[in-house]
Order: C-alpha cells, then structure tokens, then sequence
C-alpha cells in the first residue's frame, strides 16, 4: 500500500489546518500510543538490524564480534547470494509487465455495469483472499509431472509430462504464473478505480468528433490513467522484490538455486543457519534496492503533483 | 461507473472481448475446481491416476480424516485470534493518532508525522531478524502477543486515517468544541462515527493482511499449538513427496479456504470498495 500512500501528501497543509484552539503537548497522547509500538516494532529493530550487520556470528555459542563490513564484502563474492539477487530481478522482470498488461487489460474489458462486471472482477479478485500456503498447494497439484492437470493438458497434445517444479529453466517462471494468478486482482482494481475517475464528457466530445474505440483509448483513456500506471508498476516492483512463500513453498528455491529469492536467502541464512550477522547484510541490500524503487515512486508522484 | 460504456454500447468487438474475458475467468477458475475435485478421490486412486478425476466413486474421507486428525481447527482459531487482535488495535491506534496528526496541534507534529511516513518505506524483511532477536530475549516466542504487536507498527493505517480524518469538513469539530466538548468526547462521539468507511478500508485490509502473513508467524511461531491456519497448513506441506497424504493435503487446503471465499463473497462489494477507496485516496 505504500503505492497509494507515497501518493498525495499535502505536508504543508498540516501546518495550517489545526491550528484554531493552539498548541498543546497533551494533544501528542493521541499519537503516543501508535509511536510506542512503531518504534518498538519498526524503528528500533531497524538500527538493531543494521548494527547485527556488521557483527559476525559464531555458529556454536551465538556470541558476536565487531566485524565491519566483512559481511557485505562476503555477499559480494557469495554466488549463491548473488544469484539470489539475479533470480529475484527476473522474477521481478516477469511479473510485473504481466500485472500491468493483464491487470489493465481486465480493468478495460470489466470497467462496465450490471452482474456479469461484477462476477467477473470477483473471479479475478477472487484468488487474493486466499493464503500463499493454499495457492501453493493448489498449484503443486497443477504442476505435478504425474496427476497435474497442466501434464493431463499437454498429454491431449501428445506432449510428455513436464516436470515444471523441478526443471531449473521452468522452476522461477512457474512461480511467477503462480503469483501472477494469485494476486491479479490488485492492479486490476487499482486500474479500475482510475478508469472510473475519468468524466464520461471526454467520452462523449470523443463520440461527436466520431474517434473510434482505439482513437479514444488511445488518446483519453491512457493519458488519464498516467498516475496510475506509475504507481501499479512501482507498488509492484517493491512488492515482488519480497517473493517468499511462494517460493520456499513450491521449489524451496531449487533446483540448484534457480528459483531461490533474496528473502529465501535471508530466511534460510537467518532463521535455519543462524547466521544473524550474514543474513542481517542481505537484508540490508534488500532494504536498499527496495529504497531506491519507493523513491521513485515518490519522485514520480512529486513530478505529478508540481 | 462505467462512464466509458456509453458510447461504446454493445458492439460486436465488444461481445468478443466479454467472450474472452468469461474464457479466461474459466481458465482462472479451474485450478481451484481441479483440487476441489481431486480432495473427493481416495489416496490410494490418487497415487495411480487423476485421469478419473470426473468418474466416480467420490470419497469424503479426506475431509473426515482432516476433521479427525489435524490440528486445523485449532490453528483456524488461532488466526482467529490473532487476526482479530491485529485488526481491532490496528483500528484503534490508527485512528487515534490520526485524528491527532489532523485535527490538534503538539510540539513537532509534522516532524513525528514526517518520520512515520518514512516508516511506508521500510519493508519487514529488513527488520525481521532484529525484531526476531527482540522476542527471544523477552521470551515472548510462541505468544499471541508476538503474532499480534509487531503487526501493529503499520504506518499505512496511520497515513489512512489522517488522510481521512482531514478530510471531514472543520465546521463538525468546532461546534463541538464551542460547546465545551473535551478534545476525547469530540473525536470519540462527533468525528470517530464519520470515519466508519476509512474504518472499513483499513479494516478489511488489516484483517487480510494478518490472516494470510507468512514469514513473521513462521519464525516466530515453532510450536504446533501456536501455529495461525497459514503456518500449520505448510507444515504439512512438508512431507509432501510421500504422495499417501495428496487427498488429505487437498482436502486440507479446501477445508482452510473455503471459510476465507465465504467471506469473500459475502463482503465483495465491500471489498471491492475498500480497494478502490484506498485506491483513489
């Protein structure tokens, strides 16, 4: 939700509103609590991570020791970590186009009244309400080389069963059909809400001056649903940087780490190895790469309001 | 709603486009039909073949084993719990601390307002194995309380309710506060009641969130007695080679699903609102 967040933030406005009865610090209680628990929760295990980054673990007693930047300059020469980083920026690269083209391409086909609209957006929206251990079940079941249905599919094409799930070219685009499944019905609604924000005169001036359906697509619907778009592939980007579950669940980052996410790899090095300092500097990077797509989600949004 | 409708009436191009997209709704649809299917075909069947998946005998085996064995009402309850807890303090700071960023004035408001902002951008994996080291010190591994509280560090609802909250017209609060209403009676009585469609949004996707959260329950939770629904379903997900267990494991799935697409259905509109409302926000 960072997406919709980032997006309109008249901070300058705070500064004028409220102002009537005066300041007073006991007006702060109604914050306090919420800042408790955000900083407790959020903003001191961030500091606490970034300083267990530089520490190295010892496997045996868990004590730890000083190390600078030892850690990061491990993940650089550490193929398994930056083959991590290589997977997820392909997982990212696969998912995200297909969000946008289908999600809008949904949202244009839906963007219409009456039931047989509404059935169809809950069909689509339908898969996100459920968790990523019974979506991965679902498709285990699709994928497996002997009772799956997708095998049964090809088998009626005289084509042999394939073993999706532990192919090292097909494990990560399996994952991604499996994600982009779940949870298309966000972009598509997101694209939806945009749609019926444009004013239905564009439509009808379009009408008298006879465009057609790809002119007025082309030169009023697109134009208006620029902010959007932006917005869509960015809260995407940032999302699908934190593939986990799908796959720990589906291939358990294999076969031979070809389907193995960042996360995965903090997860694993963190809470199976327990080599908090490692772990901690992956996520780090983690952190970074996603920084760097929330700002420019705010430049974006930035650019839009000036 | 569709404002692009109107011109565009029900050409061909347009029935093909809703032929396609029906097509494609089927296509969705039928991963979730071919488990639900497969969890009524015995184990022993499961292991030779789905080719019968359409011919009898069906079996409700799978399911009487789930209810007997598993520990899946339990962890339902727990997700129950924790959902719950999530939700309703999640609501109840949020709106708090929103109605103080928007309609009262302290020293450093828009700083501290600022700062959590910035909290939108920080993601959970780069807090996880600090916040994890926070609990192992406190002993606190295996509580609701741990499942609970780190989800309530949500900056979004904060953002939400802010948002919201700026936008009721002032006239509402300064009649109250003419007639002497405390600061608390005002936002308790006279704006709280108008939040109630941001109290929706949020808690929908609150609710969501926390049911279906994964990676924070699953290093934080070990022991089965304290697994949510998500966790305990994946657990058995684990010995899932030995293909004996496939019906019950589908028929699992079934079993923890279908409560959620219940619930869905019942609420889609509200749903479908709540996305589009924070959607425009």
């Amino acid at each position: 939700m960072t997406a919709a967040a980032a997006r309109s933030t008249p901070l300058s406005r705070a500064a004028t509103r409220g102002a009537r009865i005066g300041p007073d610090w006991r007006n702060g209680l109604f914050v306090v609590p919420f800042l408790l628990v955000y900083l407790g929760m959020l903003i001191y295990p961030l500091f606490w991570g970034m300083w267990i980054s530089l520490q190295e673990y010892d496997m045996f007693d868990q004590s730890a020791t000083y190390a600078g930047l030892v850690n990061f300059k491990r993940l650089f020469g550490d193929a398994i970590f930056l083959g991590t980083v290589r997977n997820t920026f392909v997982f990212v690269l696969m998912t995200v186009p297909a969000f946008v083209i289908i999600g809008l391409g949904l949202a244009l086909a839906l963007n219409r009244e009456g039931r047989t609209g509404a059935t169809l957006r809950a069909v689509f929206f339908g898969a996100s309400v459920l968790s990523v251990t019974i979506v991965t079940i679902i498709w285990k079941i699709m994928y497996l080389p002997d009772i799956g249905l997708l095998s049964h599919i090809l088998g009626l094409f005289g084509i042999a069963p394939i073993p999706f799930l532990t192919s090292q070219s097909l494990a990560l685009p399996a994952v991604a059909v499996t994600t982009v499944w779940w949870i298309i019905g966000l972009p598509m609604m997101l694209f939806l809400a945009a749609l019926q924000q444009i004013p239905g005169e564009l439509y009808e001036a379009a009408a008298l001056d006879n465009a057609g359906r790809w002119r007025s697509l082309r030169s009023i619907t697109l134009p208006s649903i620029t902010r959007t778009f932006v917005v869509v592939v960015i809260y995407e980007i940032v999302a699908q940087f934190q593939l986990f579950g799908q796959a720990l669940l589906l291939t358990r980052g294999g076969p031979n780490n070809t389907s193995r996410p960042i996360v995965l790899f903090i997860y694993e090095t963190g809470f199976r190895d327990w080599n908090l300092g490692y772990a901690a500097a992956a996520s780090e990077i983690l952190f970074l790469l996603m920084a760097i797509a929330a700002m420019a989600q705010y430049i974006a949004s930035r650019r839009r309001e000036a | 709603m569709a404002q692009g409708q109107r011109f565009v009436g029900r050409s061909v191009g347009d029935r093909v486009i809703l032929g396609c997209v029906i097509l494609l709704a089927v296509v969705w649809l039928t991963p979730i039909a071919w488990v639900v299917i497969l969890s009524f075909k015995s184990n022993s069947e499961l292991m030779m073949t789905t080719g019968s998946a359409f011919r009898l005998p069906y079996t409700l085996k799978n399911y009487s084993d789930v209810l007997a064995t598993s520990g899946v009402f339990h962890w339902f309850l727990n997700s129950v719990i924790v959902a719950s807890g999530v939700t309703i303090a999640t609501l109840i700071l949020a709106s708090l601390a929103g109605y103080g960023f928007a309609r009262t004035q302290f020293p450093f408001r828009n700083t501290i307002f600022i700062l959590v902002l910035l909290g939108l951008a920080i993601p959970e994996q780069a807090v996880i194995i600090a916040r994890h080291q926070m609990f192992t010190d406190w002993k606190m591994h295996n509580t609701y309380t741990a499942l609970i509280l780190p989800g309530l560090s949500n900056a979004f609802g904060v953002f939400l309710m802010t948002q919201y909250f700026r936008s009721i017209p002032r006239d509402i609060d300064e009649a109250a506060m003419l007639d002497n209403a405390s600061r608390f009676k005002v936002f308790w009585r006279v704006l709280l009641p108008l939040t109630i469609p941001a109290q929706a949004t949020l808690g929908i996707f609150t609710f969501l969130g926390a049911w279906n959260d994964y990676l924070w329950p699953l290093i934080s939770a070990t022991k089965p007695e304290m697994f949510t629904l998500t966790i305990g379903i994946a657990s058995t997900q684990t010995n899932f080679a030995q293909s004996e267990g496939l019906g019950f494991l589908m028929a699992q799935a079934v079993f923890a699903g279908l409560p959620v697409l219940i619930v869905y259905l019942f609420f889609q509109r509200y749903i479908v609102q709540a996305v589009a409302g924070a959607a425009i926000r």
